[in-house]
Order: C-alpha cells, then structure tokens, then sequence
C-alpha cells in the first residue's frame, strides 16, 4: 500500500505536482495516466524518496521510505533503463544492489534468469539494447521479492515480445497479492494491464477510478447507421422519438438505444439499411479530452472559466479576427 | 537503518567491479615510482650542478617523492571517477533507492575508496623511497634514520587523502567532467604556478597539495624550498581540513538536492 497526501513538487516557479492524494492499493495494476511532462516521473521519484518533496507526504505501508530498512524487499523500482553502470556486467551491477540489502547473491542468478539474461550475465551493460536495459531494470526491481513494484514506461523500447512478456508479468505479480503501480502515457496500454486508474495532468489529480467505471463513464457508445432511403430513415427515427445525429456521408449516430431496437424499427418501417453497426468512442480519445481539458483550463486560468467555457472562447476569437464575418465589421 | 556492513561490501563490489579502478591505481602507482626512480637517478647524476643551496637542503627522502606530482593527478581521477559516475551514469538514483540513508550511502563509499586509496597510497611511498634510495646511491638516507619514516608513511597518507578529497569534490559538483576539469588544472598547474609567485605563495601554501606535502619533507626547507609556518603535521592537519570540509560539502549537496 502506497499512501499519497498533498504531494508537492515547485521547480522555481513552476508547480511540476500539485497536490496529489491517492492511494495505491494491493493485489491489483493501478496505472499512472498522464501526457509528457504531467508530473509522473516527478512523482515516482519523490514516492522512492529521490527527489525531496515541496510539501506533503508519501507513506509505504504506513512508513517513510527513509525509514524502511532494506527497502529493495518492500518495493522495487524501474525508473530508467539506464540507471546501472555501463562498466560494470549485468550481474554485478545487480550483486551490489543485493549486497546493500542483505539478500543472497543466489537472488541475482534468479532475477536474471527471470527476465531472461542469464546468457549475458557477465557483460557489461553498456552494450545492452534498450529492451535489454527495460529487463536489467526490471530485473533490479524484483531482486528483494518485494510486495510493491513500481514502473515507469515499462514498455519503452520494447519489441512485441517483450511488450507481451511485461504485461503478463505485471498481472502474475498483481495476482500474487502484491502493489502494482505503472506509468504510461498510453491510454491504450493501460486499457490492457490496469485494474484501477489514476489519471493526472499538470501534475494535479484528474481521476482515481477502477478500469471498469472510466470505461463507463468515458467512451460514449453509440448506433450507427446508414440507409439510401435516408431521409425517410431520419423522419421514422424522429417520429419514434430517438435523437439522431447527422455526420458526414450520410451516416446518422445515435445514442441510447441498442441495435436490435433500431433494425428491428428499420424493418417494421421496411427502411433498406446498408449499416448497422454498435460503436464505441476509444479511450484514447475519452483521456485525451479529459487532460487536454486540464491544459485548457491553465491556458485561461487568468478568466472565469466557469463563465466562459474554452472552446466557446476559441470560436468567439476567430469569428472577430476574421474581416467581414461579423456584422458590426461590415457598417 | 541500512546496514553499515552489507553496505560496505555493496561499495567494495561496485569498486572492484569496474575497470577505471584498476587503471587508475596502476596508474598512481607505475608514475609516482617511476618518475621518483628517475629523477633521483638524474639528481644523483648531475649533483655537483645543483647549487649551493640546495646542495645543503639535499633531501633524498623527499626527492623520492618527486613522482608524486603526476602520480597524484591519477589518485584524482580514481577519487572523482568512484562518486562521479553515480551520476553520469544515472546509477545514483538505484543507489540511493536501495540505500535511502545519504550519510551511510556517502561515508561508506567514501570509507571503502578512500581505504583502498590509502593503502595502494602506502605501497606506492614505499616502493618509490627504497627504489630511490638505491637509485642515489651514497647519496641516499635509511628508512631507520630520524624522521624518514614518518615522511614516507605521510607520502602514503598523502596520495590517498588527495583522492578522498576528489571524492568529495565530485559529490559537490556531481559531475566526473566538472570535477576533472577543475582538479587536474588545479593541482598540476594552477597550485603549482601561484606557489612560485611571491605575494600568491602566501596563500597558496595553504592549499591542501602543497599544505600536506610538506610531510614528505626530512630536511627543513627541503632542496631550498620557502619556509612554511607549519611543520610537518601541521600541514598534513591543513590538508586533512580540506578533506573534511569537500567531504561535508559533498554530504550537504547530496542530502539536500534531488538525485
């Protein structure tokens, strides 16, 4: 369990993580969801006690990370591929890390194996690709068989393969009873791993909700269709009292009703369809409105926002840029 | 708390582990005894050339140490490349995961590097005062006679204070390209010129090199050096209190700042 309370983090001027409280609970993968730069990194360093926080507190099961003693069997970390020694071998790099924290160097032949390089144990890592670097790190996180794991971007740089292996690992580590916390700034991603969802942009809070509510909540489904006898297609739905929604070529989407009413309606009215079709707004696009909301929001934080929604303002600016458009140009 | 121990033997495989040690340290050592073998050859050779002065100053325990001034610049390296690439290779945030406690992270790698510099420090100052001494022949002084011995073993202590100084130094400026773009200049140019410019050697004889060689010295004054207004181990004390304060700075930076 992971604990998150008025989490801070100012560079300067610049507020990097804006008062976050969450928490990471057990036995499920709870993704961290943001775009570049929302603040993710600079919260898993702060929640591993690298980076000092401005202000508030992170608490792993109940204790400051400083106070663990040998931290690496409560939690282990992958926060960049990169952070081992590129003179030293795989193994080593992996030993001393074991050394620190009392745990047998027979664990470092174990990791190793698990992630599969054992074959290039004893080279340096700077030769490693990035993929090979992706297990090195995730290799280091499991040395102390911790009950909490923590990823950043684990599949970075990672082939198919590899991308297929983490996930599956992630959920086998979750379905052992333990913490699984992962970064990703792909909505897509997450959909295939996470149980839980914490979404955060601009470093502030946007969503703390299982997988199943965001899906919910977020992707809008809706019927599609398509007929040649089109306008008498959309005078029967009307008169049926359905909202139909004109988009391009013809197309009419329409929300709140199932495809068996529709066709069924469609052929007491005996309307020839050439579609039918259930559809499903991406998540990718639901998290994208979602944190390009927060963006918006910053951009006019100096107005009302409330008063004068961003999109609304957008429209308004155009129109009174453009000559000729707007009546009171013209006189 | 982490444990002082398993931390110390993490540090000793993380040392042991990487190439740079080994050459550095060889380094140290084939320079300092080399360069020390042959300028006392040389001097032995060409005595009757010195002059007068220096003739009465001869110091042959100090002239052994003659390689130092190069051997040291390898002690530097070694001291800023063992704290340096934590950070240039991004490993410093996998340590300090592993073992959040700055000041057991810190003093241990310290201790460990700093041990190991001291004692490849103590064997180079032997192997270089009785190669010299046999390379001066006559000429040459016993490791039994008053004060040599202490002036070797202060070689010794010498050669590994100057790396556990650039351990600090580098935990300062957390960089091994600042730290050697700054030491090598220092101690092998910048030390060296203003402590022959009258006015400047003033202070420069407070520079933690030139403090802490004075306890290689047997003969006041040695080969017609300046006069110090410090001995022999109020030097090397000098210097001691600069190790301590980079070491302290390096704490600081580290406790303070984001890995």
């Amino acid at each position: 369990m992971i604990e998150l309370e008025g989490l801070t983090k100012r560079f300067g001027s610049k507020v990097a993580v804006d008062h976050l409280s969450f928490q990471v609970r057990p036995g499920i993968v709870t993704g961290f969801l943001g775009p570049n730069g929302a603040g993710k990194s600079t919260t898993m360093r702060m929640m591993l006690d690298l980076d000092n926080p401005t202000s508030g507190t992170v608490r792993i099961d109940g204790k400051h990370y400083r106070d663990l003693q040998e931290p690496l069997k409560y939690i282990g970390a992958l926060l960049d591929a990169k952070a081992m020694h590129g003179g030293r071998s795989a193994y080593n790099n992996l030993l001393c890390l074991a050394q620190s924290n009392r745990i047998p160097s027979s664990r470092v032949d174990e990791v190793l194996d698990m992630v599969g390089l054992s074959a290039v144990a004893k080279k340096k890592s700077k030769g490693f690709s990035l993929g090979m670097g992706q297990r090195l790190g995730i290799a280091s996180a499991l040395l102390g068989d911790p009950e909490i794991l923590m990823f950043d971007e684990p599949v970075n740089g990672l082939d198919p393969e590899g991308i297929h292996w983490i996930r599956n690992l992630m959920k086998a580590l979750a379905s052992e009873g333990r913490t699984i916390f992962v970064s990703s700034h792909l909505m897509s991603e997450m959909a295939l791993t996470a149980d839980h969802l914490i979404v955060i942009g601009q470093g502030k809070l946007l969503a703390d909700t299982s997988m199943a509510d965001f899906i919910q909540e977020n992707s809008r489904s809706y019927t599609r269709l398509r007929s040649p006898q089109f306008e008498r297609l959309r005078d029967v739905l009307h008169q049926e009292g359905f909202t139909a929604v004109e988009t391009s070529g013809g197309v009419l989407e329409i929300d709140g009703a199932t495809t068996e009413e529709l066709g069924e309606l469609a052929a007491r009215h005996q309307v020839v369809l050439h579609e039918l079709s259930s559809q499903r707004a991406s998540l990718e696009e639901a998290f994208m409105q979602m944190t390009a909301g927060s963006v918006e929001y910053h951009a006019h934080s100096d107005r009302d926002p409330a008063a004068e929604p961003p999109a609304v303002g957008a429209g308004w600016g155009e129109t009174w840029n453009k000559p000729g458009s707007n009546d009171t140009e013209g006189k | 708390m982490a444990s002082v121990p398993a931390v110390l033997t993490s540090e000793w495989t993380k040392i042991r582990s990487v190439s740079s040690t080994t050459w550095t340290l060889i380094s140290a050592f084939v320079v300092t005894v080399v360069m020390g073998a042959a300028l006392s050859a040389l001097l032995n050779a060409t005595f009757d050339d010195l002059s007068e002065a220096e003739q009465a100053t001869f110091d042959p325990t100090f002239v052994s140490f003659s390689g130092t001034v190069l051997g040291q610049l390898a002690m530097v390296v070694f001291g800023v490349l063992v704290v340096g690439t934590e950070y240039s290779s991004g490993m410093i945030r996998t340590s300090l995961a592993a073992v959040p406690q700055r000041a057991t992270f810190l003093f241990s790698k310290i201790t460990v590097a700093g041990v190991l510099a001291l004692v490849v420090g103590l064997l180079t100052s032997f192997v270089s005062f009785f190669l010299s001494q046999a390379m001066l022949g006559d000429r040459g002084t016993d490791i039994g006679a008053d004060n040599v011995l202490r002036a070797v073993v202060g070689g010794g202590l010498y050669m590994g204070l100057i790396a556990i100084f650039s351990m600090g130094v580098a935990a300062m400026l957390r960089s091994s390209m600042l730290s050697l773009g700054i030491l090598m200049p220092f101690f092998f140019l910048v030390s060296q010129i203003l402590a022959a410019v009258p006015g400047a050697k003033d202070v420069a004889r407070y520079f933690p090199d030139q403090a802490g060689s004075k306890i290689m010295q047997v003969v006041p004054d040695a080969m017609n050096t300046d006069p110090a207004p410090y001995g022999p181990w109020g030097g090397l004390g000098i210097m001691v209190l600069w190790v301590l304060a980079a070491v302290l700075g390096g704490f600081l930076v580290l406790k303070n700042r984001d890995a």
